[in-house]
């Protein structure tokens, strides 16, 4: 069976991510500077992550999220405080724009007795609800169902509080993300999620994992309203999760966004890549999500060079001290490893 | 990839011991398929199937979708119709997402309807590696008690070599874990003409008179670390690597533990639950009465695989608290 033309077609005039001028916006020149500011955050504290992974600092595996930091941080900004987001590997800017520091990542990277779970996990596998945050689970599709279970939770209280989770091209094919999907649906729970279709999963491109072109017309299935959105765009992303949540929020049952994109590295920094056309990685540099909003600011005269440059400047700073801190950092002790396998608090 | 272990002895790790196996059985025998993420031009997430993709093409290495689930019933369904699948996860802990059908379906199939299943469900597992909670596991427990299944967890590159062969041949279900601390750090011969072991049948790692340590996959190097340290102060330990876990070879065990008079199951998963109760439990109905001391066991905390290195070195049992606990069953 061939796949037949996307029956979301009509519905989504910017499904091609090349449009150079970014989404319309009204949010004003101060919250545009902080989202420029949490996407080069975002950067280079990954930047600094790759120096620590090849001076052996980082124990284990190094994700990057790099071309795709536009999808973390417009998303996350669209959040209020008592909303909850359940992020993936790849959405450090969604961390930073809940308000964790650079140094939680750091030494969470770098196995320090000083990281949010004390060395006990890794990476960015840490949460904190009253960041709103719940740790990321490693097997793919899992968050969909815990995050419908959270939203059901606010709907179950009368709250209005909305939840978000992620999910990659790859992580649409498991069981968990049907069930959970299907599960928000037919429960109509205020949940958000973002598919980033970043073009691969590991090794495997999106035409090896599904007969689909969009992501979003898995939604269709569930009956969740879908939208595609340029994922290179943060102004476009912030927009469209915006609504997304508004509509979740007002009790219009879960929401779906397939954001297009591309992953710029490897799975992970032990992977070159190599299975991947050169042309690909050279046909969305051009599209570089941050390179694209610095130009929409100078465009729009937000903000001159020098400006920039300012928070630029600010940004290493507060990375400086940061990777400082965690390079200072003590290991665990190692009879921490026996501590919290049960909640010994009250009922 | 053209050397084969039926040639002239040849060195290999433990990594290209499993797939010289895959690459040899798919030679012998045309039913052989393997099925899994990244397992074609990959090669594999630790690159066990490198260069299959190219020898046997797309028809027999078959690269899928992240569905555990949907491609172990794949995988099930193929077998009973005559198929050698060999499934790959890409870290064994995501088999947790095929339970159901492989504990359910592929387990209990001969038995509800007659029907075999030959079937090999692979995959990269355990710790020392700071993989954390999802990327360390040791499930063998998590389907010792599951009716239907075989379970392999070889140690050396020979036993690995020879007993996926084996898994590959056996007309039942068969789990093969590959410790992945094992895969580049263990090297070893695969002699001239070797193609099968048998499965159930346990190898004597150590001789030796003063106690037993039965353990299998990365704690048999383990135990043998232990063993010279200890040998140093005139403590003979033998160390029994059971090899296959399901069917076990009780009669090595038996027979060990009669000569010594001293068991102790050493295994890398949290004690509580885990297969070498079953081992001790064994040793307790079946050889009480040649016991000199409790038989002991020791294994990893009941906790998750905690990440830091510090805590995990704490978790995971090591030489010097076998050897430790060896010297108490040996003194007491
Ligand atoms: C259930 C499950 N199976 C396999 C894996 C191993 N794995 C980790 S990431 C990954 C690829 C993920 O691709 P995608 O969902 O598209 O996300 P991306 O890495 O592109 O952000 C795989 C196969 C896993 N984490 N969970």
């Amino acid at each position: 069976m061939t796949t037949s033309a996307s029956p979301l077609g009509p519905l989504h005039p910017d499904v091609e991510p090349r449009r150079e001028r970014l989404a319309a916006t009204a949010l004003p020149r101060e919250s545009q500077l902080e989202l420029y500011r949490y996407l080069q955050l975002n950067r280079r504290l990954e930047d600094r992550l790759t120096n620590l992974y090849r001076q052996g600092k980082v124990v284990g595996g190094l994700y990057s999220s790099r071309g795709q930091e536009a999808i973390s941080v417009g998303s996350a900004y669209a959040l209020g405080p008592r909303d909850v987001v359940g992020p993936l590997i790849r959405n450090l800017g969604s961390l930073l724009v809940r308000g964790v520091a650079p140094r939680e990542i750091l030494t969470q990277y770098m196995a320090r007795g000083t990281s949010p779970t004390g060395g006990k996990d890794c990476n960015l596998h840490f949460g904190d609800l009253a960041r709103g945050l719940v740790s990321p689970i490693s097997m793919l599709g899992a968050l969909v169902p815990v995050l419908a279970g959270v939203a059901l939770a606010a709907k179950y209280r009368g709250e209005d509080s909305v939840a978000l989770t992620y999910i990659g091209d790859g992580g649409t094919s498991t069981g968990d993300f049907h069930e959970g999907m299907n599960l928000a649906a037919v429960l109509e729970v205020p949940l958000v999620v973002v598919a980033e279709h970043n073009g691969y999963a590991y090794s495997t491109p999106t035409e090896r994992q599904m007969k689909i072109k969009d992501l979003a017309q898995r939604a269709v299935a569930y009956g969740i309203p879908a939208r595609i959105v340029d994922g290179n765009d943060v102004l476009a992303v912030y927009e469209a999760t915006r609504q997304a949540v508004s509509e979740a929020r007002a009790g219009g049952g879960p929401r779906m966004l397939e954001v297009k994109t591309f992953r710029m590295k490897g799975h992970a920094e032990h992977d070159d890549a190599g299975y991947v056309p050169p042309e690909l990685f050279e046909r969305w540099r051009a599209r570089d999500p941050i390179a694209r909003f610095e130009r929409h600011l100078a465009d729009e005269g937000l903000a001159t060079r020098a400006e920039l440059d300012a928070i630029l400047a600010d940004v290493d700073r507060r990375l400086d001290e940061d990777v400082d801190f965690a390079l200072a950092s003590p290991w665990p002790p190692p009879e921490r490893a026996l501590e919290g396998v049960y909640e010994e608090g009250e009922t | 990839m053209s050397a084969t272990a039926t040639g002239a002895a040849t060195e290999v790790t433990f990594l290209e011991a499993i797939g010289r196996a895959l690459a040899d059985e798919m030679r012998a025998d045309d039913r052989v398929f393997l099925i899994g993420e990244d397992v074609g031009r990959y090669g594999g997430a630790f690159r066990v199937t490198a260069g299959l993709l190219d020898e046997f093409g797309p028809r027999r290495v078959i690269d899928t979708p992240i569905s555990e689930s949907g491609f172990t019933g794949a995988a099930i369904g193929a077998a009973m119709m005559g198929l050698r699948p060999v499934v790959e996860y890409q870290f064994i802990d995501f088999i947790a997402n095929a339970f159901d059908m492989v504990v359910n379906f592929a387990g209990t199939n001969r038995y509800r309807w007659g029907q075999k299943v030959p079937l090999v469900l692979r995959g990269p597992s355990g710790g020392r590696v700071s993989g954390s909670a999802f990327h360390s596991a040791n499930p063998e427990a998590y389907f010792h008690r599951a009716p239907g299944l075989k379970i392999v967890y070889p140690a050396t590159a020979e036993d690995a070599y020879g007993l996926l062969r084996a898994a590959i041949r056996d007309p039942n279900p068969v789990l093969f874990f590959e410790h992945k601390y094992l895969y580049r750090r263990v090297k070893g011969t695969l002699p001239e003409g070797l193609e099968t072991l048998p499965l159930g049948r346990a190898r004597l790692a150590r001789a030796g008179r003063d106690l037993t340590v039965i353990t299998w996959s990365a704690m048999v190097h383990v135990a043998l670390e232990a063993a010279a340290t200890l040998a140093a102060e005139g403590i003979e330990i033998e160390i029994v690597d059971l090899r296959t876990l399901k069917p076990m070879d009780e009669a090595a065990i038996l027979a060990s533990v009669e000569k010594t008079n001293r068991a102790l199951v050493l295994s890398e998963e949290p004690v509580t639950g885990s297969v070498a109760g079953d081992v001790a439990a064994r040793i307790a109905e079946r050889a009480f009465w040649s016991l000199d001391a409790p038989v002991a066991r020791v294994g990893c905390l009941d906790t998750p695989v905690p990440y830091s290195p510090p805590l995990e070195d704490f978790y995971l049992p090591n030489a010097a608290k076998l050897a430790a606990r060896v010297r108490e069953l040996v003194s007491g």
